[in-house]
């Protein structure tokens, strides 16, 4: 708990690109993608910080750019603490980062779980295939344009959508009767299916 | 069988592997829906005769999008979707929501409720490592073992639903506080079922820990080395059974857990049968646990008075008072007013460390809400561990493991 306190100092001092991030509780750093994975190995050989306890990304939202960031959290089993490293994918249409399986094994389903969800792909990663969702489906359901009630979709086997006709539906009244997004005005929060992927004045996406 | 686990890789174990027969592989699909799979979990299997030469796990079947859910409610309207993370214990992941989200408004709850708290997760981790054991006890064969982890569970079920209204979906706590405060004379109700649940979890255990069967099935079988079990991310009983004494109700204390005297029991080979002694002794420290907060169960206040914008004020004065009436409005119409930053907060629950990761914009929804879940994680050693084994071993390593889907796949 004590040595915590020079940790974003021995940092900064090797890496000068790594800058603090606001955090409400454990060190952050923002590195640039390139950099990221030599902090990381950095920190798990000279921090102790050896478990990776999560891998996941923000998606900044469409128009922002850069608009998705990889977040790593470690953990020191010796020191018990907590370090944030977050490094933004450069590029916005076909977003990638390093790969972190060889310095953590446990990488590999987190990073195929961020590929399913976001569309970010780990380059070097051995087996980049969608994880929660089947390998045919063709959207990243936690981007932030994608609606909560989700997208009309075919099943994954050909012959079963041909023999029923019948593929995903989206569902009808998602997210309960208060449905909020941060920063919308109090009348976005009426009680109605919100998130609905068209209405009377928004075009059905195809 | 398991002599030797240092190798490289699984290619390069599967590549040593005794060649009796000169055949073709075959592929075996294993679930999602098998009664060894605790839900539905689904193993692809590739086998040479018996022995698995390759495990893919297929999961997903239970995916429902929490965490899209999670960006598009308050905080207050996510507690439901938590008890459906890992639904034997949802008491845990109650808690475990609400210290994060009070960790984002950096308000600290009373010590009542602090205390409230521990005693519901203690108990939640009984009754799931009674769960985990008694399956684990039907799925190598010991159905006596299930009858009466049963038994002590339906017990610990009737005191939830005294304390929250409802057994198995809690919904306990709010960003806070809690629900209700305690019943009169429920904590005596608790203190008595310790009473009799010690004798009870001897005779449970005694019926496995020397059972000659049992140990032909466990010990030696999925044999986690503590270096894989660090990579891998392996937490609770799984990372502990290893012989890495990481707990964080030890190593972290979080709502008041530094108060309390308990052990943390650590296996030594890391094989099922550790794991198994893992959960057993754990029961034993959270009974423990559980017997000191009874004995000095604080007074005071179940919810943080001072939080106005965040924990809804109480229903008579709701109905009577102006102010309150408002209040009340818009922490359920906006929600409870959080600032903007990010926090990850994690709790040591029964299937290992549950984190929630938030990242807000202020107000009342989070703009990002990700669940490390431990199931998910502990899962992701099974290709390596699977192999080498025979099917009927897998089915060992898996109730070992003590996974619930339902957290899994979110």
């Amino acid at each position: 708990m004590t040595t915590d306190v020079d940790l974003p100092t021995a940092v900064s001092r090797q890496f000068p690109s790594a800058a603090p991030r606001p955090s409400l509780d454990c060190p952050a750093f923002n590195v640039p993608a390139g950099e990221a994975l030599a902090l990381l190995q950095y920190l798990r050989d000279a921090q102790a910080c050896d478990f990776l306890m999560d891998l996941t990304a923000i998606d900044g939202s469409a128009g922002q750019s850069p608009r998705f960031t990889v977040v790593w959290h470690l953990y020191s089993s010796t020191k018990h603490t907590y370090v944030r490293v977050a490094a933004p994918c450069a590029t916005d249409a076909e977003p990638a980062m390093p790969t972190a399986t060889r310095l953590w094994a446990g990488a590999d389903w987190h990073e195929r779980e961020v590929y399913d969800m976001f569309g970010i792909k780990f380059t070097g990663h051995p087996d980049l295939r969608r994880i929660l969702m089947w390998d045919a489906y063709p959207y990243f359901p936690l981007r932030k344009e994608f609606p909560l009630a989700g997208l009309p979709t075919e099943m994954s086997d050909a012959d079963i959508n041909a023999e029923t006709g019948v593929g995903v539906i989206s569902a009808p009244m998602a997210g309960g009767p208060f449905v909020a997004t941060p920063g919308e005005p109090m009348s976005a929060a009426e009680p109605r299916a919100k998130d609905e992927a068209w209405n009377e004045k928004k075009e059905k996406p195809e | 069988m398991a002599a030797d686990f240092s190798f490289p890789d699984a290619a390069a174990k599967a590549a040593t592997l005794p060649k009796e027969f000169d055949s073709e592989k075959m592929s075996l699909s294993m679930g999602p829906s098998h009664p060894s799979t605790h839900g539905v979990l689904r193993i692809q299997f590739e086998l040479d005769g018996e022995m698995v030469t390759k495990a893919d796990p297929v999961i997903g079947y239970l995916h429902r999008g929490d965490e899209k859910i999670a960006e598009n409610m308050t905080y207050n309207q996510f507690v439901p979707y938590t008890d459906r993370l890992d639904y034997i214990a949802p008491l845990a992941n109650n808690m475990a929501y609400a210290i994060a989200v009070e960790r984002l408004a950096g308000l600290e709850v009373p010590a009542r409720c602090q205390a409230i708290r521990v005693l519901t997760a203690e108990m939640a981790r009984v009754s799931s490592h009674l769960m985990g054991l008694g399956a684990y006890g039907i799925d190598v064969g010991a159905w006596t073992v299930f009858m009466y982890c049963f038994e002590e569970r339906e017990k610990l079920y009737k005191l939830f639903e005294e304390l929250t209204g409802a057994r198995f979906t809690t919904s306990y706590t709010r960003i806070g506080g809690l629900q209700r405060d305690v019943p009169a004379g429920w904590t005596r109700k608790v203190d008595a079922f310790c009473d009799q649940f010690l004798p009870i979890l001897e005779e449970i255990l005694s019926l496995l820990s020397r059972n000659k069967i049992f140990l032909d099935r466990t010990v030696d079988i999925g044999v986690i080395s503590p270096a894989d079990a660090v990579a891998y991310g392996l937490t609770g009983p799984n990372l502990r059974g290893s012989g890495v004494p990481n707990d964080l109700r030890k190593d972290r204390p979080y709502s008041g857990y530094g108060q309390y005297e308990f052990d943390v029991p650590v296996g030594s080979k890391g094989d099922c049968y550790d794991r198994y002694l893992c959960r057993g002794e754990e029961m034993k420290q959270s009974v423990r646990i559980i017997r000191q907060i009874v004995k000095n169960f604080p007074g005071g206040d179940w919810y943080a008075k001072d939080a106005r914008k965040i924990f809804a004020p109480p229903k008579d004065k709701v109905l009577t008072s102006m102010e309150e009436l408002i209040n009340n409005f818009m922490i359920v119409t906006e929600g409870p007013q959080m600032p903007a930053g990010e926090v990850y907060f994690e709790a040591e629950n029964p299937k290992g460390v549950l984190g929630f990761y938030i990242v807000s914009k202020g107000g009342g929804v989070p703009y990002r809400l990700k669940i490390r879940s431990p199931s998910f994680c502990n899962l992701s050693i099974l290709p390596k561990l699977c192999v080498g084994h025979l099917v009927s071993d897998v089915v060992s390593i898996l109730g070992s493991l003590d996974f619930v889907m339902g957290e899994c796949d979110r």
